[in-house]
């Protein structure tokens, strides 16, 4: 792992940060100065001993070889996770060989890595002896999954009625009675255990503010939710694929039972969205060899980073698994086989003609996707008035941004990387455009993130 | 997808009119407004909502790419050599740590990143790097947030910044900042330049004055003198003033000229920038007028100078730059006294007085007072007519007990005569300044030492700082000086900060917590000087370059 090629990069090592005053803390220590003892094991552990302001240096060790990513130890009372120190540790590991040579772990490091070590094979254990022993009771699994369904049915036929309520009344009404209208049947919602129907509840009622056009948005997501709506409530003359994909929208449990794929999984773009309880990351993957994409999520509590980190740039092998549900991306990591190591490979590119007809094929499977991820291939950024978009440059096609994208400083990184000349952007396209999240300059070069 | 402008607005000239009825029926209620699709069999909401649906669906499933618009110009090529990866990874940290979010007042032991930034610059266009790409926004945010980056940033960012700039209005100011292009050194065929000096703006005519003035100082002198009488005064008073670079002999026909100008600044312009010139005629005529008033008394037991100052400010005087009227609070003969002084050759007052060098001139007692007048003018005239040899006299020796008190030189005019002498001895002066007199008067004249220091001038500094911890003072009494040191200190000297970082024992006379305080800031200073050392470890070529 700590081969010369396999050292991360300062950016891959910046994006496991859980905010930007840890990133900022972290680049801080990322020099010689505050630390002593340092190294780094063939392993892949990184030690090393840092001097804060008191008098006692703190020990900080991560272990990067772990295919759930990295793990984090430090001695000082921080609350974020990883702490400044874990950062400034990997930005020293990362700046190269001579801050932090390769040695035999001292003991207080290798006690961690011991126990580690211990808890990862009993897990082991238990996942074998897993299925054997099976759940306590599958007649009572089975009572627990009726009773939740009754109440899905129950909320579902609510959220009918109110929908009905709404278009019987007209939308003009919605915009004049507000946010509390949908907060009420959100909740409602929650007590009826469909988060997914709860959620999409919450988000109506941001639409009447959303500016120009937004009764034809309220129109296609009311109808949407009915759709889903219709879609539980008749799920037994569903296909199979299809019902599954209408549990898994309605926000039902369910577990990666997919078969195991094992493949080069490149690391397209990771990002993260936040609400005031919980941090979502999101990580697109590629297979190389499958030509699948893939994603994996990853949640942290709010003030922690999700615990999953995979920089973009990186390719690991592994095998994934994926969720159940027709034109669903979701996945979850299986095993892993090497630590993810950095990459030249692209992932292969489309045309933004190419890229629209995707997303219009993938809705056949899952009418509520909002966007497919997509790699364009030769797409020159332009200016469109207040708006920008990513025009084919063998072409006269073009993808508009969402309006989402343009606010954010990534759309001045795409400019800049591109420089009028053509790029690759890997993204998300939908209805609303397409959200660049990586790009990579037009001959060679690494990836840039773009989010 | 079939959206140009605005793509979250609804495409509305595509939408077939079933899906505009819709929209109408559902905004005004289906109880105003039933749906034409509502069938006998479902209620007038359920009809429309399936329908809707289906047309959204649909609407989706059927987006096509957008025409593409006019796409922006390629940028120009920038031929020079990509950062080293490592080098490259740097930038972006340096960046990233923006003024205004630091922990408040105390420092910590961790370097203060945004202070390297202007170093980086510096060093990354010494080796003549291109910028990446995707650090150009957040370089082009640092400069516009700070003006003294702007030259050394724009520099290394190149033609792309400018590129940039050009689509997003925050950063307008690199245009503006680089009217010729920071890349582009400027026109350069003869009838090029000829036509931005006769049709170009202001501005633009400044900067390709000075531009050629520092390739040619011959040519932008002869392309002023070909429309000197046709310019405006306050425009005239600039393109003079660019002269000031690469000023030289040939330039005196023309300034003297000017001392006949219709405008009173730029006849006290050419005046001053002809008195920089020892050998011209003025700076001539000033000796004779000032040597008429200084002389050595010989009839003393010890030689003295005596001054009588000027009697009155003729015509012929203020011809060559002597401003009649005094400022409120200081007497007219001194006044007078101080410009001839000042503009005299400086190598006329050997030859006046008794053949003794600069050195024992500036030794002679100074009969009545003017001292301090007399002292004073020699040192501005030194400064301007950088004269090594009469600096090195006036500063006198660093350890002398007047330097370091409010002697007849101000420490302000003691950084502007160091700067007169070469690196070297300018920071053997300050070293030995220091070492005789702390540092609490050090920080102006450190400023004017080149970077990275010379070793006896960082050793000096650093022994200095180590007395004044044991002296028991707090490490804030010298923030100025740390903060110098921590930017211009040889990283090569970061060893000898070992033996500083340990905390004492705290001494009774010590103020309380003072040792902590020392060793965290003795801290910061050895991990900066760590950093600033990879730093240029990383910005090295990867084998050397070129023949």
């Amino acid at each position: 792992m700590t081969q010369q090629g396999v050292r991360w990069t300062a950016d891959q090592v910046l994006a496991l940060a859980p905010d930007d005053s840890s990133r900022k803390a972290g680049s801080k220590l990322g020099a010689a100065g505050p630390w002593s003892e340092a190294g780094s094991s063939d392993e892949g552990t990184v030690w090393g001993l840092c001097r804060g302001s008191g008098g006692k240096p703190y020990q900080t060790v991560v272990d990067i070889a772990d295919a759930a990513g990295p793990a984090y130890k430090c001695s000082c009372p921080s609350r974020k996770f990883p702490c400044k120190h874990a950062i400034g540790l990997l930005l020293l590991w990362a700046g190269g060989p001579g801050a932090v040579p390769t040695a035999e772990p001292p003991g207080w490091a290798e006690q961690w890595l011991e126990g580690r070590r211990k808890r990862a094979e009993s897990k082991r254990g238990e996942a074998a002896a897993g299925p054997s022993a099976g759940s306590a009771d599958p007649e009572a699994a089975r009572r627990r999954a009726e009773r939740r369904a009754e109440r899905v049915t129950a909320g579902a036929t609510e959220l009918e009625q109110r929908l009905s309520d709404l278009l019987r009344a007209g939308l003009a009404t919605a915009g004049e009675r507000g946010y509390g209208l949908w907060e009420e049947t959100a909740a409602r919602m929650v007590d009826a255990q469909a988060p997914g129907l709860a959620a999409r509840a919450r988000e109506l009622g941001a639409i009447p503010d959303s500016g120009p056009g937004w009764p034809v948005r309220l129109l296609e997501e009311c109808a949407l939710l009915h759709l889903l709506d219709q879609g539980w409530l008749r799920r037994d003359r569903l296909p199979a694929g299809l019902a599954a994909t209408v549990r898994s929208r309605i926000g039902l449990p369910a577990s990666a039972d997919g078969p195991p794929v094992r493949d080069t999984w490149l690391v397209l773009a990771q990002y993260d969205t936040a609400d005031a309880k919980l941090t979502t990351r999101r990580i697109w993957l590629h297979g190389v060899g499958s030509g699948r994409d893939a994603l994996l999520l990853s949640y942290g509590a709010a003030g922690r980073s999700p615990e999953l980190a995979l920089p973009v740039g990186l390719a690991l092998e592994a095998e994934l698994s994926a969720y159940p549900g027709a034109g669903q991306p979701r996945a979850a990591l299986g095993e892993q086989f090497a630590a993810p190591a950095p990459t030249s490979v692209r992932p292969p590119g489309r045309t933004p003609r190419e890229a629209v007809a995707r997303y219009g094929e993938a809705l056949r499977d899952d009418p509520w996707l909002d966007a497919v991820p997509v790699t364009l291939e030769r797409v020159i950024p332009a200016p469109d008035g207040d708006s920008w978009q990513l025009a084919d440059a063998d072409g006269d096609t073009a993808l508009p941004l969402a309006p989402a994208a343009l606010s954010r400083p990534g759309l001045w990184r795409l400019a800049a990387l591109s420089g009028g000349a053509p790029v690759t952007v890997f993204g998300e396209c939908g209805h609303r455009g397409f959200t660049p999240l990586t790009a990579w300059p037009e001959k060679t070069g690494e990836a840039v993130a773009l989010c | 997808m079939n959206r140009t402008s605005a793509p979250d607005r609804p495409a509305a000239q595509a939408a077939p009119a079933a899906w505009e009825e819709l929209v109408t029926s559902a905004l005004l209620g289906t109880d105003r407004r039933p749906p034409a699709t509502g069938g006998p069999r479902r209620a007038a909401p359920v009809a429309l909502l399936d329908a809707a649906a289906l047309e959204t669906v649909r609407r989706r499933a059927g987006l096509r790419a957008a025409p593409a618009v006019r796409r922006p110009d390629p940028a120009a090529d920038d031929p020079r050599p990509a950062l080293p990866a490592a080098a490259a990874r740097r930038l972006a940290l340096l960046l990233a740590d923006r003024p205004g979010t630091g922990s408040g007042g105390r420092r910590g032991t961790s370097p203060d990143l945004k202070e390297l930034l202007p170093q980086w610059l510096a060093a990354a266009n010494g080796h003549g790097y291109a910028a990446p790409a995707e650090s150009l926004p957040a370089l082009l945010d640092a400069a516009r947030g700070r003006t003294d980056l702007r030259p050394a940033a724009l520099t290394f960012a190149g033609p792309r910044a400018l590129w940039l700039a050009r689509l997003n209005p925050d950063w307008r100011f690199a245009l503006r900042a680089a009217p010729g292009g920071a890349a582009a050194p400027g026109p350069d065929t003869p009838e090029r330049v000829r036509q931005v000096w006769e049709e170009g703006l202001f501005s633009e005519r400044v900067a390709l004055l000075s531009a050629l003035r520092s390739r040619d100082a011959a040519a932008a002198r002869e392309l002023l003198v070909a429309s000197w009488a046709t310019e405006r005064a306050e425009d005239r008073l600039m393109f003079l003033d660019s002269l000031r670079t690469g000023l030289y002999a040939d330039d005196e026909p023309f300034l003297e000229a000017a001392l006949s100008d219709r405008s009173r600044n730029v006849r006290a312009t050419a005046a001053e920038l002809l008195s920089a010139l020892p050998a011209s005629a003025l700076a001539r005529r000033m000796a004779a007028r000032a040597g008429s008033c200084v002389s050595v008394d010989r009839t003393r037991d010890v030689p003295a100078i005596v001054v009588e100052a000027p009697l009155e400010c003729d015509t012929s005087m203020e011809r060559d730059g002597v401003v009649a009227k005094p400022p409120t609070g200081r007497g007219q003969r001194s006044w007078w006294l101080g410009q001839l002084v000042e503009a005299a050759s400086l190598g006329s007052w050997s030859r006046r007085l008794g053949g003794r060098s600069p050195r024992e001139i500036v030794a002679l007692p100074v009969a009545d007072g003017w001292q301090a007048e007399l002292h004073a003018a020699w040192c501005r005239a030194a400064v301007r007519q950088d004269d090594a040899e009469w600096s090195r006299a006036l500063l006198g020796a660093p350890s002398a007990p007047e330097a370091g008190g409010p002697g007849a030189v101000s420490l302000a005019e003691r950084a502007k005569l160091l700067g007169t002498l070469a690196t070297a001895e300018r920071a053997e002066w300050v070293a030995g300044f220091i070492a005789t007199h702390g540092l609490s008067e050090a920080f102006q004249l450190l400023g004017v030492c080149a970077v990275p220091w010379a070793g006896p001038l960082g050793r000096a500094v650093v022994d200095a700082l180590d007395i004044a911890r044991d002296a028991g003072s707090y490490p804030w009494s010298f923030s100025g000086v740390m903060g110098l040191a921590e930017r211009c200190l040889d990283p090569a000297e970061a060893g000898r900060l070992e033996g500083l970082l340990a905390v004492p024992d705290e001494s009774e006379d010590a103020a309380p917590g003072a040792g902590g305080y020392w060793a965290e800031a003795f801290q910061r200073l050895m991990t900066t000087l760590r950093l600033r050392a990879t730093m240029s470890e990383e910005l090295a070529p990867p084998r050397p370059s070129g023949p």
